[in-house]
């Protein structure tokens, strides 16, 4: 174990970092303002789709987190699980992935653990990241002051890292394979923050939020909930890449209800949407963000819908795993 | 992904409506048969668009709506059995059987594994010579080409372990039934394109003529839809019934004759019952005599004898109390998805619709499916 650990994972995060000697804690010097502190669970299969893996899903995950919460990333922990009989070169691949996404994102690994469990007790290897940021003023103001008029902008093209594991896992062959959307959202939101500079320092944004499980639509329920408004988004204005509709139409899936990894909701005053999708659109992580709906007085649902047509119908989360159709 | 776009073009589509709406004299009553279509209508907004000129009554086309609970229930006692992995598709699992679903039964430790096709349930059985993979054959013409494929592949690599769970149903004979049975309003049909895909629509022209209805076979996109309700509304008004075929791009007349060939050589034409409207005659399939090593109803018949006891005694139960449904079909007594499935009310008229019968903790199989209407309803048809 010890060589491993030391073979094979320091290592890869060894650069002037605490984990070079492995100590119990890592000391970390004092930082002035605020801190932000997340963590979430990986368990994704396969380890590797096209577009990720992961390593950099586990890093961007805990990151993106952060930087929703206006937070800067700083430090983060790697806790990996992993089952007995998982070839060496597929960790090292990994391992070189999260480092890698964690330089991109600049921030420092600086502790981990690592267990081994008997064969067919954890899928291939499960991972765990936390994740310390700074908070940098002024951080958004929160869902619960989302006001009717308010817009609603996501980031990119939605849908794209559930479909694309979905047809990693289940082989469906599709040809290209459907690529994740897995990336950093530091730098769109760096794009706001230097918009709200245009703005005087008024801060516009009044909430983000990665589309991860459930997708938009989970998103926007949790909003709605908070801020007791119904959140309204129109079909038409939704960004989708073909080969996602086509894969979720083939599925019977629907986009909205699909994970991402590295596209937000972002919601901003009233007016403010177009300046607000504009700054977004410098970064290349977000150069397809667009105004999808706004904020409407309170109906009887939450989240609704326009279609095409012009019929407004209600937006539900999806319940369960997503069960494909079969005709 | 350019064809979806294209019939989805709303500007087209007002169109349509419009003249429709300027051709109907009186109220038309048309039938979708698939529920793909159903969905299609509610979520595209045009079953409001045309609400007054034309009344759409949801066909029984949703393969998992109509499985027979005791299926359902014999699927999930295989399920159980040590050795035994049953593979199904993934709408299947949430719809109840007489008392409870797959997934119910999964989480009691059952081995069920969605599949996307039948032919990864023939690799799995490969792969795992201990372990016997029943494959739950559901679905219309359109599913029952690929299982029958997989028992054609079984067969070939002289697989023991692989047995087929035949609960496939075929769409013209329930059309039939439908139109026999008596208060059936349906003026016209939109038949199911995916099953004319497989099937053609030969067959139809016979129907067509007895029963001096329209069919216009239709796709699934609002265009293809309104452009299927405007061919039947135009010969009602003219007085016509024929054949045509509104979704060209996909279906050709004589079908896809390989398919065909391949469904008929694995299985033979057989009355089947079907959930809500009793049995069918001609309605499904079973395999063919020289297949019958690959019959999970021969192979495991004292677990299937077992399951028929428990339902038959459940059925006696259901017998005595003031469903409205045809005996066995509901699991609940405020559940009316027999009559949904029959075309005879909509969902929103069932008082459990809604409160106490949500996608979440449905009381009926359409509840639970992406085809299902009482689903669609629910999804689609709520007050916003």
């Amino acid at each position: 174990m010890r060589e491993l650990i030391e073979g094979t994972i320091l290592p890869r995060f060894g650069h002037d970092s605490e984990l070079r000697a492995p100590p119990d804690a890592a000391v970390l010097p004092q930082v002035t303002g605020n801190l932000a502190f997340t963590t979430d669970s990986f368990v994704v299969s396969p380890l590797f789709f096209p577009g990720g893996d992961i390593g950099r899903l586990a890093v961007f995950g805990t990151v993106n987190d952060l930087a929703v919460a206006g937070a800067l990333p700083l430090w983060i922990s790697l806790s990996l699980i992993i089952e007995e009989g998982l070839p060496i070169p597929v960790l090292e691949h990994i391992l070189e992935s999260a480092a890698a996404a964690a330089q991109e994102a600049g921030a420092q690994i600086v502790a981990g653990d690592t267990k081994v469990v008997p064969a067919e007790t954890a899928d291939g290897l499960f991972v765990t990241t936390s994740g310390i940021g700074r908070v940098l003023p002024p951080p958004p103001l929160g869902p619960e002051t989302l006001h009717v008029g308010d817009e609603l902008i996501v980031s990119g093209p939605i849908g794209r890292h559930g479909i694309a594991i979905l047809v990693a896992r289940e082989q469906l062959g599709l040809n290209p394979p459907p690529e994740t959307d897995c990336a950093c959202l530091l730098d769109p939101v760096q794009q706001l923050r230097d918009a709200e500079l245009l703005f005087g320092g008024r801060c516009v944004v009044r909430a983000m939020r990665d589309a991860t499980r459930g997708g938009v639509t989970a998103v926007l329920h949790e909003w709605a909930q908070a801020c007791g408004q119904t959140l309204s988004v129109r079909e038409s204005d939704i960004p989708t890449t073909p080969d996602i509709r086509g894969a979720a139409e083939l599925l019977g899936l629907d986009p909205l209800q699909i994970a991402c990894e590295g596209t937000m909701l972002v919601a901003v005053k009233s007016g403010t949407g177009k300046a607000a999708v504009r700054a977004l659109r410098n970064s290349s992580t977000s150069r397809d963000a667009a105004i999808i709906g706004e904020v409407k007085k309170r109906g009887l649902a939450p989240v609704s819908i326009q279609r095409a047509l012009g019929t407004e119908q209600p937006l539900d989360e999806l319940s369960g795993a997503m069960l494909p159709r079969i005709c | 992904m350019k064809h979806l776009d294209e019939f989805r073009d709303p500007k087209l589509a007002r169109r349509l409506v419009d003249e429709i709406r300027r051709t109907v004299s009186q109220p038309r009553v048309l039938m979708e048969v698939c529920g793909g279509q159903t969905h299609s209508l509610l979520r595209h907004g045009i079953a409001t668009e045309l609400n007054e000129v034309v009344e759409l009554i949801h066909g029984p086309g949703c393969p998992v709506c109509v499985t027979p609970a005791e299926a359902i229930d014999f699927a999930q006692q295989l399920a159980l059995e040590p050795n035994v992995v049953l593979a199904s598709f993934g709408d299947m699992l949430r719809v109840p059987g007489t008392s409870r679903s797959l997934l119910d039964v999964r989480s009691r430790g059952g081995h069920v594994k969605i599949v996307y096709s039948p032919l990864d349930a023939v690799d799995l059985a490969r792969h795992h010579p201990d372990q016997h993979v029943v494959v739950f054959a559901v679905g219309f013409e359109t599913t029952a080409p690929t299982t029958a494929l997989a028992v054609l592949q079984a067969a070939t690599l002289g697989l023991k372990n692989f047995s087929l769970l035949v609960a496939h149903v075929r769409v013209l004979p329930a059309m039939e039934a439908l139109m026999q049975s008596p208060g059936c309003r349906v003026e016209g049909f939109l038949a199911a394109g995916h099953v004319c895909t497989v099937t053609g629509f030969d067959e139809y022209e016979s129907f067509v003529q007895r029963h001096k209805t329209p069919v216009a076979v239709t796709g699934f996109e609002p265009l293809d839809l309104l452009n299927g309700i405007r061919e039947c509304v135009n010969q009602l008004e003219a007085n016509q019934c024929e054949v045509t075929n509104r979704y060209a791009r996909s279906v050709r007349q004589e079908g896809n004759a390989s398919a065909q060939e391949i469904v008929s050589q694995v299985y033979e034409i057989a009355d089947t019952p079907w959930r809500g409207l009793g049995v069918i005659l001609k309605g499904g399939y079973r395999l063919h005599g020289e297949f019958e090593a690959f019959d999970a109803a021969l192979r495991f018949e004292t677990i299937l004898r077992r399951v028929d006891d428990r339902s038959n005694m459940l059925t006696v139960d259901e017998q005595g109390s003031q469903t409205g449904c045809p005996a066995g079909v509901c699991p609940s007594d405020d559940c009316r998805s027999g009559e949904v499935l029959r075309g005879l009310i909509k969902p929103v008229e069932c008082a459990a619709f809604g409160t106490r019968c949500t996608p979440d903790s449905p009381l009926g199989a359409p509840m639970v499916s992406a085809e299902g209407a009482c689903a669609a309803y629910f999804k689609y048809q709520r007050t916003i």
